[in-house]
């Protein structure tokens, strides 16, 4: 008994102190939001990015790509006659790490503007903490269409500059239905990720639509290094494709272990396969795959040959689709803020809400009522462990 | 043969192959529980330290990662240095949890000591998820990106009548084996494992008839530890694939392996990981591939709703 009223005055304590942490979290979110940052001081651009993990590479290009935009931004004066500086948290590709540091970058950080993340489970993540604080998201690649949306409703303060998946599902089906004019494909997916269930399901029916049969429909999870279940199940169905819409790391181990067991059929994927790391880790075994991504750097479009030319010289070595989609997601945000009438969050929002035919290297973006890009996609093939360019999809 | 038969066989090489990891490990669950009634729940992260382990090794005898001239012979030594050196650095590492994390509670009640395997395996997952500190002649921590295991032996795949067989699966399965067959002589045969066993009978009338029962529980959690980064090396090779959280799953399913098979019982704990290595493998391939993960720990519970000894649990009286 002693011992609890001894804990009594503590408790007490703890909840007051609590108690005043709270109003000063939300003083601080009234003042952003009113105001935005200091004039004079350096606009703040926050990026959340998976800088190391499964997926280190998207977090890493993108990062390259908003890190370019930038500099050239300021180097023509900044923006409303400020410098810009740009803030990146590194989320170890971690859900709760995203929200985490989503929360540290609006709360302590105050930037103006969000971007970020590539993969669309973390930017979920994200999204509600840029609604609840009023600081306008940007995000370069994700393409789950959940993402920018409340249950029915449009998030007010998150949008994209790439494509959906519903698009790139169906465009994929197409192109192994009328293109290649396969009949028996089968799905392995991600279980636990919302990008690639998403990009199953749209592949899935519109390839049936097609006519065409899925002949299995299997599931692994991230993290898994043993996906022979699977696949013996997938290979006795004798497909003549298997759709993996995952992310690179998995991928390159589910097609090592398809060639192990001799089933030499194409993979075929999404936009999630784009890294350099995949062709690392495959080590040949994807050659003759296809999969869907946001643009070529083979391109010979004026605007893909000048950024490649910008990305090369300040980084050596070729930008992929996430350090393009960086770049564009940058200078959508930049662009916009420049419009806005103020740094405060609702004047920017109503700026990047207002984006039309913005000329992007990943094409022209113009932001519909649902806060997505409406854009082309290309399909690339894997020749001697590079995305060769094979045809582009417009959007209907 | 039959479609449906080659799947099956299939089927049955992917499952042991996965299977003698999962008894590998639950070897080491099984040793110490005998001896200590400890479930050693960071058992699972020294296995991932043995990965990480052999992974640095194979590193410093082929900088650059390509196997210098690959000769069948030269690789081969390779692969015995690095496994035997990775036994060696995690058996160490046991030693070391022992004595700095365990034994200071041994007097202590058991969940004690239990909360502390908690934190040692918590300790381990998120120490290797550190960045790299500069001053390490190696870059250690890895941090949580995934690396990538060096292929140790050249990788030969046969195909019998439709199955496909690698060299991995038949040296996994051997290795294996050998080391199972190893470690049940020394539980049976020398005076250690008399010892070993007599301290898992009672450990203070042991005591008293003077064996040292720190040195053996010393040893047990030393022979655990490199059977378990034994495991890591033999999984890492085919499935090359190693990240900081890895031991995680692998050690919650041996110690499942090592429940149904009778905890504290050395054949239960071969028997439970390979049965729970087929049976993820033949759910996952006749029912939802999202129930792989499910079903070690469905098994888990009808292991101690119905069976709560596991399998060996009666049939060998004599526990390690």
């Amino acid at each position: 008994m002693h011992r609890v009223r001894g804990l009594a005055p503590l408790a007490l304590l703890l909840a007051l102190a609590a108690c005043e942490k709270r109003k000063a979290a939300e003083d601080t979110v009234a003042s952003a939001a009113a105001s935005g940052p200091a004039a004079g001081a350096q606009i703040l651009i926050g990026h959340v990015a998976s800088l190391t993990g499964n997926e280190a590479t998207f977090g890493d290009s993108t990062d390259k790509g908003i890190r370019l935009a930038v500099d050239e931004q300021n180097a023509r004066g900044g923006i409303k006659g400020r410098q810009l500086a740009v803030k990146t948290y590194d989320d170890q590709g971690k859900q709760e790490e995203a929200s985490l540091v989503t929360t540290r970058l609006v709360v302590d950080d105050k930037v103006s503007v969000l971007l970020g993340e590539v993969a669309s489970k973390r930017s979920l993540a994200m999204a509600p903490i840029a609604d609840q604080y009023q600081v306008p998201m940007v995000t370069p690649s994700s393409t789950n269409p959940k993402v920018t949306k409340d249950g029915d409703k449009v998030r007010p303060y998150v949008f994209r500059v790439c494509y959906l998946d519903p698009f790139q599902g169906a465009a994929m089906a197409r192109f192994a239905r009328d293109t290649l004019k396969l009949k028996r494909v089968a799905v392995l997916r991600d279980v636990g990720n919302d990008y690639s269930v998403g990009l199953a399901d749209f592949f899935l029916s519109k390839f049936k639509e097609l006519g065409g049969e899925i002949v299995d429909d299997q599931s692994y999870k991230a993290g898994d290094s043993d996906f022979k279940a699977q696949l013996t199940a997938i290979k006795r169905k004798k497909p003549e494709a298997i759709f993996v819409p995952g992310y690179y790391t998995e991928v390159a181990l589910i097609a090592r272990q398809t060639r192990e067991l001799g089933l030499t059929v194409p993979l075929m994927g999404g936009d999630g396969w784009e890294s350099s790391k995949l062709f690392e880790i495959a080590r040949g075994a994807l050659e003759g795959s296809y999969f869907s991504n946001h643009y070529s750097p083979d391109d010979s479009g004026p605007r893909i040959v000048e950024f490649v030319k910008k990305f090369q010289a300040r980084y050596g070595g070729v930008p992929d689709s996430m350090a393009a989609l960086g770049y564009d997601a940058a200078r959508v945000a930049m662009e916009a803020m420049a419009r806005a009438r103020d740094l405060s969050g609702p004047a920017i929002r109503d700026a990047i809400a207002a984006t039309k035919g913005f000329a992007g290297v990943t094409g022209v973006i113009t932001l519909d009522a649902e806060h997505n890009a409406v854009k082309p996609l290309v399909v690339l093939k894997i020749e001697g462990n590079a995305g060769k360019y094979v045809a582009t999809v417009q959007p209907d | 043969m039959s479609d449906a038969l080659v799947e099956l066989l299939q089927h049955l090489v992917n499952g042991l192959s996965v299977g003698t990891i999962y008894a590998l490990i639950a070897l080491g669950y099984t040793m110490v529980y005998g001896v200590l009634k400890l479930i050693n729940f960071a058992h699972g992260d020294v296995y991932m330290v043995g990965a990480y382990a052999g992974f640095y090794l194979a590193d410093l005898l082929t900088p650059g990662g390509r196997a210098a001239g690959d000769g069948a012979a030269g690789a081969m030594l390779r692969a015995l240095v690095v496994t035997a050196g990775a036994m060696a650095i995690c058996g160490l590492l046991g030693y070391l949890i022992e004595r700095l994390a365990y034994r200071p509670l041994r007097g202590q009640a058991r969940i004690t000591s239990l909360i502390t395997a908690i934190g040692v395996s918590f300790l381990l997952e998120y120490g290797f998820q550190l960045q790299p500190w500069g001053f390490m002649p190696i870059p250690f921590p890895p941090g949580p990106s995934p690396r990538f295991f060096p292929e140790l032996v050249r990788r030969a795949d046969w195909s019998l009548g439709g199955v496909s067989i690698s060299n991995y699966d038949v040296i996994g399965l051997a290795v294996a084996l050998a080391l199972m067959l190893g470690l049940q002589f020394v539980v049976f045969r020398t005076r250690f494992g008399t010892a070993m066993r007599a301290v898992s009978f009672d450990p203070q009338v042991a005591g008293l008839m003077g064996i040292p029962v720190n040195r053996i529980i010393s040893w047990t959690f030393v022979l655990g530890s490199a059977l378990a980064a034994a495991a890591a090396i033999l999984n890492a090779v085919p499935r090359p694939q190693i990240n900081p959280l890895f031991g995680l799953m692998p050690g919650l399913k041996a110690f499942v392996a090592a429940v149904l098979g009778g905890i504290g019982s050395v054949p239960g704990a071969m028997v439970g990981g390979l049965v729970l290595g087929l049976a993820e493998e033949f759910v996952a391939a006749y029912t939802l591939s999202s129930l792989k993960d499910a079903i070690a720990f469905t098994v888990l519970i009808l292991v101690l709703l119905f069976r709560p000894e596991g399998l060996f649990g009666r049939v060998t009286v004599e526990k390690v």
